[in-house]
């Protein structure tokens, strides 16, 4: 090393060029969700803020159609994750075999999760119109009678969950083929060798060792469906009634009705539960990774 | 037999793979040509007459040019908060690759926040009040700034470590300030993932539903997304320039994908892999 530098000298390294983002990030970003613990305590106008305590809780506790907005987040949450991740797997071992128009196939399947979200949330809703859309239409030609996939208050929550894997299953389907494309072919050599079948040498080989792309699936997919709004939104609005509800629609329609607090208590319920679920099991899953 | 195999997987997968993720495209896409009483039955069957330039016009023209504005607005809040993210996430990448300081761990903990949490939307609207922000573009751009530093950050970051020291250096021992380093030697090194991140968060952006819905309400700020929302409301009866809308939606990410389709597949799996 030809320097000489004392320790005197500046850093090349100036920490000034943190400040210009931390100041956006910290006014726009933290400083809100800060404050938003103040305000979920309150009945507010915007204006003025009234201490009520935990009122604004209570009410989201005990309010039928807030808590189920509650379950529903769940249930979606843990429906879209399961889904993308089972048929990313699929899809990506599926499109890295020897197969016919490979490059063209991953185009297709990925290609959805670039589109605008209301626009195939508009589209579906019309193809799943209870008897002009063409699915059901088409199971009719098969003889089958189509349910009422979002008028149907049991069905309406599967049914947007069904169209998010749709639109997102080319992410997930991404980012397993990036984690297949990681696993040495000589593994797969040495068990043809010892004469193990393909299902087999999927899930002692695969499966194992592709596990760092399913950790990122996971969690990725989980923390997107607990925050999704916008494709519940265009579909349905939360309804037939309040059955496809969840946490950010209720947000929302807090707001719009004017309960300021009450929304920004929602605000705080969805951190918890994102950070209640979100940190165990990056914690679990870095644990496994330690102990294997 | 060996060498036929590839081609009927390939083949069957080809036939579900145009059923489930193509069909739904041409859907759009006739529905579109359509006339008004036409699509108005929802089927599939081609239109009688193709009224591709028709729609097309009426779409524009609708609610006063409100889609024209639309397009200005929402190219115009990408194009500037895009510029912005990547200076400043380049910046900030760089020196939390480089520098070991305790502000890291804090800069690491902001990162993991804004990649996970939700904002806190009513909040940030009596904030953006106060400030005079609320429903302007400038106070949309700094909103997209905010929410989408993050994952930029993590971009530039993980590519930075692939740059050798020996380079910042070379440049401190030839006389040159800490910002000439950055700005003049290690920016331009960055611009295969630059070209990732603008493509990937020009399109996010421009995708952008819920942002502009909560911060940036009134028809003179409308953005191409909420066009659509709008429009579906109003165009209950008129299917054809529903999808004439959602077609238009879909192809300026179309173009995007067939010219930068790698460096968008690079960005999607580096940020994922290491969120």
């Amino acid at each position: 090393m030809a320097q000489t530098s004392p320790r005197s000298q500046k850093s090349p390294y100036p920490l000034w060029f943190f400040v210009p983002a931390a100041v956006i990030h910290g006014v726009f970003f933290l400083a809100p969700t800060v404050k938003s613990f103040w305000y979920s305590l309150t009945r507010w106008d915007l204006s003025t803020a009234e201490f009520i305590g935990l009122e604004n809780f209570r009410q989201f506790f005990s309010e039928p159609f807030l808590v189920q907005g509650l379950v529903n987040t769940l249930i979606y949450a843990v429906t879209t994750s399961g889904l993308k991740t089972v048929c990313g797997l699929l899809l990506a071992v599926l499109l890295t075999g020897n197969i016919f128009a490979r490059g063209f196939l991953r185009t297709v399947v990925f290609f959805p999760v670039l589109v605008s979200t209301i626009g195939i949330g508009i589209t579906f809703t019309v193809m799943m119109h209870p008897t002009r859309g063409i699915i059901n239409v088409a199971l009719e030609a098969l003889g089958i009678d189509g349910p009422g996939w979002l008028t149907n208050p049991s069905l309406a929550l599967f049914s947007v969950a069904l169209v998010d894997l749709w639109k997102g299953v080319g992410l997930a389907t991404l980012i397993f083929i990036a984690g297949l494309a990681a696993i040495s072919t000589d593994y797969y050599e040495a068990a043809r060798i010892d004469g193990a079948t393909r299902f087999q040498q999927f899930w002692r080989i695969t499966l194992p060792l592709v596990r760092p792309a399913t950790v990122t699936v996971v969690t990725l997919s989980l923390i997107g469906g607990l925050r999704s709004f916008d494709l519940i939104w265009a579909m349905t609005r939360g309804g037939p009634g309040f059955s496809s509800d969840v946490v950010a629609s209720v947000i929302y329609k807090q707001y719009q009705a004017g309960f300021y607090g009450l929304s920004t208590a929602g605000n705080v319920i969805l951190f918890a539960l994102i950070v209640a679920i979100i940190l165990p099991l990056t914690l679990w899953f870095n644990r496994r990774e330690v102990s294997q | 037999m060996r060498h036929i195999r590839p081609y009927i997987t390939g083949g069957i997968t080809l036939l579900f793979a145009a059923v489930i993720f193509i069909l739904p495209f041409l859907f759009i896409a006739i529905q579109a040509m359509k006339s008004k009483s036409e699509a108005s039955r929802l089927n599939f069957s081609l239109p009688q007459e193709w009224l591709f330039w028709q729609n097309l016009i009426a779409v524009f023209k609708a609610r006063d040019y409100q889609l024209l504005l639309a397009y200005f607005n929402s190219t115009l809040i990408t194009v500037a908060s895009v510029s912005i993210l990547v200076i400043l996430s380049a910046m900030v990448g760089y020196i939390m690759q480089r520098r070991r300081t305790s502000w890291n761990a804090i800069a690491q903990i902001a990162l993991f926040m804004g990649l996970m949490m939700p904002p806190a939307v009513v909040p940030t609207i009596g904030l953006l009040q106060d400030l005079g922000l609320f429903k302007t573009i400038h106070g949309m751009v700094l909103i997209q700034v905010a929410y989408n530093l993050s994952f930029s950050t993590l971009l530039y970051r993980s590519f930075i470590s692939t740059i050798p020291r020996d380079l910042d250096e070379a440049a401190l021992i030839d006389g040159a300030k800490p910002w000439q380093i950055f700005f003049r030697v290690i920016l331009p090194l960055l611009k295969p993932v630059t070209v990732t991140n603008i493509v990937v968060q020009s399109i996010a952006i421009f995708n952008d539903f819920t942002n502009p819905l909560y911060y940036l309400p009134g028809k003179e700020n409308v953005t191409v997304q909420l066009t659509l929302y709008n429009f579906q409301s109003m165009y209950t009866s008129q299917y054809n320039l529903l999808f004439m809308n959602i077609l238009l939606v879909t192809i300026p990410p179309l173009i995007v994908f067939i010219f930068f389709n790698r460096q968008i597949v690079a960005g999607m799996t580096a940020g994922a892999v290491k969120g």
